[in-house]
């Protein structure tokens, strides 16, 4: 560093950004931690009851229960056909165009996705002309009953939770190609021409070869995940028992005006989401660390 | 079987496998295209594939949809909306990170690191933890429902990526060519606008690109801050209530969707290698 005597200039550059972050983001988060502990209003002292509210009320339970099921479900997902898709297109001559196909909806918002989709689930009854394309395909099988996606306890969550790989697979697929295309070919014809299979080759060295990028896209899923909202909000609003964590949060604070638990819950997500956050510290340290 | 012969046939699975969920990634968005230019009574009593056993019959086409919701559905008023919160949104964040970044990456001031630490702390803090403290304070300064709040708003939630990006950015720029301008004896301010801006083009444009689809995508923050007023309504929070109010007229939803995306569509097609150098440069915000 060149210039090296005290002077006011860093802290005239970087004033206005903390201001806006001590704003936004510090203060919010110091008054929602404190407020959760208060009733409805925030006047009374309520200690834990908020929280115990929101560890035994039977459709916070369900919202816990369906963000765990989007967990598990949309993380795999997108990182795993995220990672085919890298692996499957660079061996053929249209990959750019494969790419941006799947890249697509990244660029639009959760809510026109969620357009499109509910279309793509409309239901009708038996017998009737099926307009959603989901049940017109699958009515070409013998004795199939169309299905009402959105609504059906069975299928409802797992209907939600392909709009958002839909939406993600993308973005994996963007940073896992990156990373596959860093592989030294070498290594991979090495292994070809021992006489390995192809299946071999991707999960002795592709996958291994792969693991920090894979671990770096899985935690920015799952962060992701955790907060989902917008497909729920447009989508089912949460009825039928596809409640999640960030709906059940809008419906406290603007339908029940309870900001006690509304601040509770919001309380909750953050700390699911600390341990993920120290996870990137260190890994942005040992980034430093390296430089 | 021959060793050719397996090849040929692994080659032909590969473009099977590849084409189908190619098709799974479009035909739903294709669908919703062409729905938007049916009449209503063509969509509810056909599948909107059925136009392609009658593809070249234009009569069947109409934009009716399209000045129905422009007008009568407000999507017009809701596309203004959306320009208006979106471009000062995104200007007010890169400007604002600019500096900050230039100063973690170039200056040196006591708690740099630690500060910088926050912010990429702060990268994680769901928005939802933030909701309520904002939304009273802005209730009581009267910024609930105007443009002034929501851009600001989004300035918050934008900068902890926008400053962690071209922080990293201008810390990569060889040290050099800093140097041999402070010998000249260029100060901070000419080093920031003659060199590092104007080297940091590609990562400004990533930038620009995200924050833009970030603004111009949110439904939440808008939800929150805004309301529900037609007035100040972007395109998501105008077509979100219509999902709930026009419930089966996909001819007019689909319709309104479209113009929603139009403008994304057209930065993606045309700026999509920034994009994907935006998200190879640093994992995106959620």
């Amino acid at each position: 560093m060149a210039v090296k005597k005290k002077d006011i200039w860093p802290w005239v550059y970087i004033t206005p950004a903390l201001l806006i972050l001590i704003f936004f983001l510090v203060y919010p988060v110091i008054n929602t931690f404190y407020i959760s502990f208060f009733g409805k209003d925030s006047k009374s002292f309520v200690g834990l009851s908020n929280y115990i509210f929101a560890f035994t009320k039977k459709l916070m339970l369900i919202a816990f229960r369906n963000n765990l099921l989007w967990l598990v479900v949309f993380t795999i997902f997108t990182v795993s056909l995220g990672l085919i898709f890298a692996v499957l297109f660079d061996r053929v001559r249209y990959e750019a165009i494969a790419k941006s196909i799947i890249f697509l909806p990244m660029a639009i918002s959760f809510v026109g996705a969620g357009v499109i989709w509910k279309f793509v689930y409309t239901y009708r009854p038996a017998n009737s002309p099926q307009i959603g394309i989901l049940n017109a395909v699958l009515s070409k099988f013998p004795n199939f009953e169309p299905i009402a996606w959105l609504v059906n306890r069975i299928t409802n969550n797992f209907a939600l939770i392909f709009v958002g790989i839909w939406i993600w697979v993308g973005f994996c697929m963007v940073i896992l190609s990156a990373a596959y295309k860093g592989i030294p070919k070498e290594l991979l014809e090495a292994a070809r021409v021992d006489g390995a299979t192809e299946l071999q080759v991707f999960w002795r060295i592709t996958i291994p070869m792969m693991k920090p990028t894979i671990a770096v896209v899985a935690t920015t899923m799952i962060i992701n995940v955790l907060k989902v909202f917008d497909i729920v909000y447009v989508m089912t609003n949460g009825e039928f028992g596809t409640e999640v964590i960030a709906n059940r949060m809008y419906k406290e604070m603007f339908h029940f005006h309870d900001f006690g638990r509304a601040s509770a819950i919001a309380v909750i997500l953050l700390v699911v989401i600390i341990p993920i956050m120290i996870i990137n510290i260190r890994r942005f340290r040992e980034q430093e660390a390296m430089r | 079987m021959n060793k050719r012969a397996t090849k040929i046939c692994s080659r032909t699975i590969l473009h099977v496998v590849i084409i189908f969920a190619g098709s799974i990634w479009l035909v739903p968005s294709l669908g919703l295209l062409v729905s938007s230019v049916r009449t209503r009574n063509d969509v509810l009593s056909s599948g909107w594939w059925t136009v392609f056993s009658h593809l070249l019959d234009f009569s069947q086409y109409s934009t009716e949809n399209y000045s129905q919701v422009i007008s009568a559905s407000g999507m017009g008023r809701a596309f203004l909306n959306s320009l208006i919160i979106t471009i000062p949104s995104t200007v007010i964040t890169i400007m604002v990170a600019a500096f900050a970044a230039y100063a973690f990456a170039r200056m040196e001031f006591s708690g740099r690191q630690i500060l910088f630490a926050i912010v990429v702390g702060l990268l994680i803090v769901p928005i939802q933890m933030t909701l309520i403290p904002i939304l009273r304070i802005y209730n009581k300064l009267g910024l609930a429902g105007t443009f002034y709040g929501i851009w600001l708003a989004h300035a918050g939630y934008g900068l902890p990526f926008a400053i962690f990006l071209l922080r990293n950015f201008f810390g990569s720029l060889p040290e050099d060519i800093f140097e041999s301008a402070f010998l000249d004896g260029a100060s901070h301010h000419t080093a920031f606008f003659r060199l590092a801006l104007p080297l940091s083009v590609p990562a400004l444009a990533s930038l620009t690109i995200f924050q833009f689809l970030w603004c111009w995508n949110d439904l939440l923050v808008a939800l929150i801050y805004l309301g529900g007023t037609e007035k100040v309504a972007p395109l998501t929070l105008r077509l979100s209530s219509l999902v709930n109010s026009l419930g089966q007229n996909w001819h007019l939803l689909t319709a309104a969707a479209f113009i929603s995306m139009v403008l994304p569509l057209l930065v993606f097609f045309s700026l999509q290698r920034y994009f994907v150098r935006g998200i190879l440069s640093g994992s995106i915000k959620g």
